[in-house]
């Protein structure tokens, strides 16, 4: 038994829907649910002018319907599962602590903004700025897992201090992008000035990639604990193949424009 | 009591609270993995002098080891749960750390955890790196083919040390042959291990000695030279050899599982009799009364 919520029609103006975390909803009626506040372009509504709710007082939220231009979601949640059918917009799960939140389709930009625990799963796309900090902000992700099938777009990573992000696809330019610590792990190509002013932290490749001339070739080897990593994704429902558990890796150590103890792993062929 | 032609004793092991560590040793190879698991079980046969006893448990397939390459199973016992950090920093950092390809995990759950890694990384001067993968906090120790990976903590147990069995035979040949098959026998049992070498212990001890400063002494009870004139000689006629198995445990079932197999294949062997050693009940908390054993 969980709590259903159905998006009736598509909205054309932006719904943020912060309400829809489990933290929230858990202790409420049908009714109580349906009331909650969500902003409409620059109206606030209620959530039920929207979704269709169904079930109540349970930490599982199933969202159904063209969920494409709804905000937020999951956004502050502690605990708890929220499962999206569809596709979502931006914020999904911002400053989530704890919980799961899995997204079937694509997801849009700024997944996990401020999160410093729990688990977002995205199996399809994601856009730009995955797990990054906001503008102005020093630090992007604390903590917690973000995982993306499909392909991302820039600055995956960006400023982020703990965690890990996965990509199951390719990457766009500047990931890991001022990386503090942490580990961004993309199964496919990034695009370009991986790492540029990292500090800490760990980005890894299956492919090739262009270094920036401030990072500095170390050796080439068979990195350990990246069998974690990896097992770990495998478990996840990555197709990782055993090549690049077992393999070597380039290890190019960077930013040198800034402390120079990062590392940036690119498998060998 | 009788196994066949065996005399069990009927008297009691006594045996000790101890805690307990599992340390998994990973490597390229099974063989790199061993020869860490040896050196770092060296010298560990009791803490009357070694301050932990440790021996290998097992083996373990590379699918079932943290990092998908093969493994081996130590088991490390110390008396306080405050040596263990310091025994465990000392052996895999000097065994372990050293030994080409290896990588060394924890192998107990345990919310009871005491720290290693997070000692041993200051041997990276700096140049360490952490990691956390899920649950899992792991120090990448700069060395000089790679890294050395290995676990920020270890999970301790509370554990039972100094199970024991005596075996007696008609001679030194027949009497080790029966010691070893059984000591064999036991290391099958997962979560014990024999600290001595290959399992046998031809100098049990006493507690103390007319020598001051000396905590234990040879048990010249079971000294057949000393039959003639030892003041209460357990060797009885016909009895020339008697060799003790030492087993430590995670568990008081484990330890009592290892010596019934212990006393079964012993007599199957050719033990003339077995027996078991205690200090009279008051200094250990675990007592495995031996006909106990074969009967339950």
């Amino acid at each position: 038994m969980s709590i259903k919520l159905t998006l009736r029609t598509r909205t054309n103006v932006p719904l943020e829907a912060q309400c829809i975390n489990p933290d929230t909803v858990k202790h409420l009626s049908q009714s109580g649910v349906e009331h909650l506040e969500v902003i409409h372009g620059n109206e606030t509504a209620r959530l039920g002018d929207f979704f269709t709710v169904k079930g109540k007082g349970h930490d599982t939220i199933h969202v159904e319907g063209d969920t494409s231009n709804v905000k937020y979601l999951g956004a502050g949640m502690t605990q708890g599962e929220v499962i999206i059918d569809g596709d979502v917009s931006m914020h999904l799960g911002c400053a989530m602590t704890g919980g799961k939140i899995t997204v079937k389709g694509n997801a849009g930009d700024w997944v996990g903004p401020e999160m410093s625990g729990g688990q977002i799963v995205v199996k399809g796309n994601a856009g730009h700025m995955v797990g990054s900090a906001y503008r102005g902000q020093p630090t992007g992700i604390l903590g917690g897992e973000i995982f993306v099938h499909g392909n991302v777009k820039n600055e995956a990573g960006n400023s982020m201090r703990r965690g890990l992000i996965a990509v199951g696809g390719n990457a766009g330019d500047f990931t890991g992008v001022n990386l503090l610590a942490g580990s961004v792990i993309v199964c496919g190509e990034m695009g370009a000035r991986a790492g540029a002013g990292m500090k800490r932290g760990t980005i890894v490749s299956f492919s090739d990639a262009e270094m920036l001339p401030t990072f500095e070739y170390a050796c080439t080897y068979h990195p350990v604990f990246l069998r974690f990593y990896l097992k770990h994704l495998r478990d996840q429902g990555f197709d990782i193949d055993d090549r690049y558990i077992n393999g070597r890796y380039d290890r190019w150590s960077g930013d040198s424009i800034e402390l120079n103890r990062g590392e940036v792993l690119l498998f060998n062929r | 009591m009788k196994i066949k032609k065996t005399e069990i004793v009927d008297t009691f092991a006594e045996a000790f609270e101890m805690w307990g560590s599992r340390v998994i040793i990973t490597a390229d190879t099974l063989g790199w993995a061993r020869a860490a698991a040896q050196s770092m079980t060296g010298f560990a046969t009791s803490v009357i002098r070694c301050k932990c006893e440790a021996a290998v448990e097992c083996e373990i397939a590379r699918e079932d080891t943290p990092d998908g390459r093969p493994g081996i199973s130590v088991l490390l016992f110390t008396m306080a749960k405050d040596n263990m950090s310091a025994r465990l920093v000392d052996r895999i950092g000097q065994c372990v750390m050293t030994c080409p390809t290896t990588a060394c995990y924890n192998g107990i759950p345990s919310e009871d955890t005491v720290p290693v890694g997070g000692r041993l990384r200051y041997f990276g001067d700096g140049y360490q790196i952490s990691k956390k993968v899920g649950d899992r906090k792991l120090w990448r120790i700069p060395v000089m083919e790679g890294e050395f990976v290995v676990d920020d903590s270890f999970g301790v147990q509370p554990a039972v040390g100094g199970g024991n069995l005596l075996i007696y035979g008609p001679n030194r040949s027949t009497t080790l042959r029966a010691s070893l098959a059984a000591a064999d026998a036991m290391k099958e049992i997962s979560g014990v291990f024999l600290p001595f070498p290959q399992g046998v212990v031809r100098s049990g001890s006493k507690v103390g000695s007319k020598y001051k400063g000396l905590i234990a002494s040879t048990n010249d009870e079971y000294c057949p030279t000393l039959r003639g004139f030892a003041p209460k000689t357990q060797i009885p006629d016909g009895i020339e050899a008697v060799y003790e198995i030492v087993v430590d445990g995670l568990d008081e079932e484990s330890v009592a599982e290892a010596m019934k197999r212990g006393m079964h294949t012993a007599a199957e062997k050719g033990a003339t009799l077995i027996s078991a050693g205690n200090y009279g009940g008051d200094l250990g908390k675990y007592h495995f009364h031996l006909n106990k054993i074969l009967e339950g």
